[in-house]
């Protein structure tokens, strides 16, 4: 396979042709921001935290491609700002309490949140009004933490077989639909490797929460991107 | 027991052959047959095309005009258009509510007729408009909503309303609409006569390299708006491996204050078609697909009755005009209600039976396009001027027009004007022409290309209209000296926010907040501070969006901020010190206030 050069925030990178930004870096040893990109599926490019400059042109960083000779920027202050915004954004749009939710200290959103220094929310709450399925024996859907990364959609088709979930309505209406009257009623099972896609607390097993106490959860130990940056990889 | 219905869905499913691409026809046809596509409707469809429901709702909930709930055997959709609000829309809306005794949105209770609201349908030249099924009244005043809403309720037949047809093919029996054309400038691309089949012959006689040569040379750029250049376009396509080519006519304006395409698609369906065929010659395409906005389903049998025409000379089909292997045909995709279906990766979605969702690019249309194959999208003034170009030469319309902008524009001029329609004019016009033309009522701003491009004040009325200077895709809006800038960039948002497809997080979420910010300001209770954060929340929408629509939806208020600066500087003043800029303690009281029954002291 041909590969390319190009260069990432002054840094010259290495990749084959065809890669995407997010994965060349990623192999590089250095972490882009992302929500919706989750391991091999199809790039989503919706949450658009993975934001890059490449030639003076802002895309995500999930979706491009590599091209020889391109100038990609990343760790600016503007596009720290935008990742900020975007993170904002998310918290605001959906009921975020990161207090008592269970998926603290091992949510994505949150653990972006850190690493970007974000204390409370720049914008106002939208405060939506929105509902709990509780109705599957073990896993629950709620919708009040979805962020609308369409990892679950994603990883229950091309994963799973399934057809569990999908997008409803447009715009801001636009939430979560599960395949039948509610989650009961679908052919999600347990195991599944969609239970553990979810990077929020929207979809989250049952009679597991709280195992691990405060200070000893995955990002309490280091923040979200430390094993990309230390070379190990394959982190969220 | 198998219930009617079922059987009904069934058969429906099965006239498009079960093919979940054809998804778009098959939720069409059943709201049409039964006012809904109910939860039960969704599972036969999924099991007879082989999906699931869950992926079938995801379809219906996408577009407007689809509901999962039933609606009445009428609906009455009233355009919402700015300009149909400037030509009297709050008294009309009230008027047939009234009539009907609902509110917006709702239904009377013999289940007869639904009352709703729908962004611009365009016929902003003869507003207020609304469609009632799939027939267009014009000119409403309250007198006549009224009728409207009377004569309906005796027979409930919306064909019966027109008692009076328009000018043109608006008066052909497969069409019979009010509608007027409202052409008051002929241009030599579009309303000289044009003989079906004479560019086609040109065409093939030269050969399909020699034909995207002089579209190329004709320096075409596309009509829409973003104005690539045409024949480099069909060269792509044309050169991109793929087992199917396929051609698509964007006949999806949905930008508001357009109607030059409505004009066309009426007036110049042959030359548009044979545009079609030869892109289809030229790339080497055997299909083409028309995506009609479901707005103008009332041209959809006369269009049909074209293409069979054009099937019976020869002009369309197999062996087109005896030439052996020249095989070429084209469907109507109908859409129904989508706005954001005008982007050309949301239509190519729409026409694959999907949500109306853009797709990311890479790869582009040209490369990977409908059902993969390699796709031009062209719009139809586009395909228009190819065989005008075909038949006068490359050289004849390159001639027109300014320095870098070849030939002529369809412009659809409406607002505060005197002679609201469709002009052809040169690339190259200044806007204070056109305002001249249409006989503007003491212009202080215009539109150039509808709330997607810009806002000029009179400082740039001496601009030209060209890819250079004040680019546009056909969209002309006057609005008097009298007009609210921010009050206009907030309708606009509220049309952008209701359109947006929902995928990506600035375009969903930001241009919520920002309608916020431009609320509180037109409200008086804005400060300095939100003026600065409606500028960096715009810049940050427009530069993180995925697609042309967040990309462009915070331009209204750009626009209304750069160029009308004192106006917005008297609605805003310093606040008391220590209250977040973007905190609105107004409207963040009223759910308290409700509750204990006064006014809050401190707002």
């Amino acid at each position: 396979m041909s590969t390319i050069q190009f260069v990432l925030d002054g840094k010259t990178i290495t990749a084959p042709a065809g890669q995407t930004i997010l994965k060349a870096a990623e192999a590089a040893g250095v972490y882009i921001p992302r929500l919706c990109a989750y391991k091999d599926l199809v790039p989503h490019g919706s949450c658009r935290v993975c934001s890059v400059r490449v030639n003076g042109r802002i895309q995500a960083a999930c979706v491009q491609t590599v091209t020889n000779g391109s100038v990609v920027e990343c760790d600016t202050e503007e596009l720290r700002e935008f990742r900020r915004n975007v993170l904002d954004m998310l918290f605001v749009e959906g009921n975020h309490y990161c207090m008592f939710c269970e998926k603290s200290g091992l949510c994505e959103l949150q653990a972006l949140a850190y690493r970007f220094g974000i204390t409370a929310p720049n914008y106002s709450l939208l405060n939506p009004d929105r509902d709990i399925d509780m109705s599957h024996p073990d896993v629950y859907l709620d919708h009040n933490r979805c962020i609308l990364c369409g990892r679950c959609v994603r990883v229950s088709q091309d994963l799973d077989q399934k057809n569990v979930f999908q997008f409803v309505n447009r715009g801001h209406r636009k939430r979560l639909q599960v395949n039948g009257e509610a989650l009961s009623a679908t052919d999600l099972r347990v195991t599944d490797a969609v239970v553990a896609s979810c990077p929020v607390g929207a979809l989250m097993r049952k009679r597991v929460g709280y195992a691990v106490p405060v200070g000893e959860r995955p990002f309490d130990a280091q923040p979200i991107g430390a094993a990309v940056e230390a070379g190990e990889g394959g982190a969220a | 027991m198998k219930s009617a219905i079922a059987t009904g869905v069934e058969d429906v499913c099965r006239r498009f052959g079960n093919d979940r691409t054809r998804m778009m026809d098959i939720v069409i046809a059943v709201q049409r047959r039964y006012g809904c596509v109910s939860v039960n409707s969704m599972e036969v469809i999924a099991r007879a095309c082989g999906t699931q429901r869950v992926e079938v709702e995801s379809v219906v909930t996408f577009y407007a005009f689809l509901s999962v709930k039933p609606q009445g055997r009428v609906v009455i959709r009233l355009c919402n258009d700015i300009v149909d609000w400037m030509k009297g829309y709050a008294a009309v809306a009230d008027a047939m509510a009234k009539e009907l005794g609902v509110t917006m949105g709702e239904t009377t209770a013999d289940g007869a007729i639904t009352l709703t609201h729908t962004p611009c349908i365009g016929m902003s030249d003869q507003a207020p408009a609304a469609l009632v099924n799939d027939v267009v009244v014009t000119q409403l005043t309250p007198e006549r909503a009224r009728a409207v809403v009377r004569d309906l309720r005796r027979h409930l037949d919306p064909q019966q309303l027109v008692t009076m047809v328009g000018d043109g093919v608006n008066s052909h029996p497969l069409v019979r609409s009010m509608v007027r054309n409202n052409i008051r400038l002929r241009g030599p691309v579009h309303f000289a006569p044009f003989e079906p089949g004479s560019a086609l012959r040109r065409a093939l006689a030269r050969g399909p390299q020699a034909v995207v040569q002089e579209i190329k040379d004709s320096r075409l750029r596309g009509r829409g708006g973003a104005g690539f250049p045409a024949g480099v376009k069909w060269e792509m396509a044309r050169n991109a491996p793929g087992p199917r080519r396929w051609v698509m006519c964007n006949a999806d304006e949905g930008e508001p204050g357009t109607f030059k395409d409505r004009v066309l698609l009426t007036e110049c369906a042959h030359q548009m078609v044979e545009g079609m065929t030869i892109a289809g010659h030229a790339i080497g395409s055997d299909s083409g697909v028309i995506y009609l906005r479901g707005e103008y389903r009332y041209l959809l049998a006369y269009l049909e009755s074209v293409l069979e025409q054009r099937r019976a000379q020869g002009l369309l089909g197999r062996g087109i005009l005896g030439t052996p292997g020249f095989d070429f045909d084209i469907r109507v995709q109908l859409g129904a209600g989508a706005y954001i279906c005008g982007e050309e990766t949301a239509l190519i979605s729409s026409c694959e039976g999907l949500r109306g969702d853009p797709k990311n690019r890479p790869p582009f249309p040209v490369q990977e396009g409908y059902l993969g194959g390699p796709t031009v999208v062209n719009n139809v003034e586009s395909f228009c001027c190819a065989s005008r170009i075909l038949v006068e030469g490359a050289a004849w319309f390159a001639a027109m027009g300014s320095a870098r902008t070849a030939g002529t524009k369809v412009l659809s001029i409406a607002g505060d004007c005197r002679k609201p329609g469709v002009y052809e004019v040169p690339f190259g016009i200044t806007p204070r022409a056109l305002l001249e033309m249409a006989e503007a009522d003491n212009p202080g701003a215009m539109l150039i290309g509808g709330p997607c491009r810009q806002m000029i004040g009179p400082e740039r009325f001496d601009g030209r209209i060209c890819y250079d200077d004040l680019a546009t895709g056909g969209a002309i809006i006057v609005f008097n000296r009298a007009r609210n800038h921010l009050e206009i960039a907030e309708h606009y948002l509220d049309f952008f926010i209701e359109e947006s497809c929902g995928h990506c997080t600035p375009c969903r979420v930001g241009l919520i907040l920002l309608k916020k910010a431009v609320h509180k300001v037109v409200s008086g209770a804005g400060e300095p501070a939100d003026l600065r954060a409606m500028r960096e929340l715009s810049r940050f929408i427009s530069q993180t969006s995925r697609c042309g629509l967040g990309q462009a939806a915070p331009n209204p208020v750009l626009g209304a901020l750069d160029g009308f600066n004192a106006l917005s500087s008297s609605l805003v003043a310093e606040r008391k010190p220590g209250l977040l800029s973007t905190f609105d303690l107004a409207s963040a009281v009223v759910d308290a206030e409700l509750r204990v029954g006064r006014q809050s002291q401190y707002v």
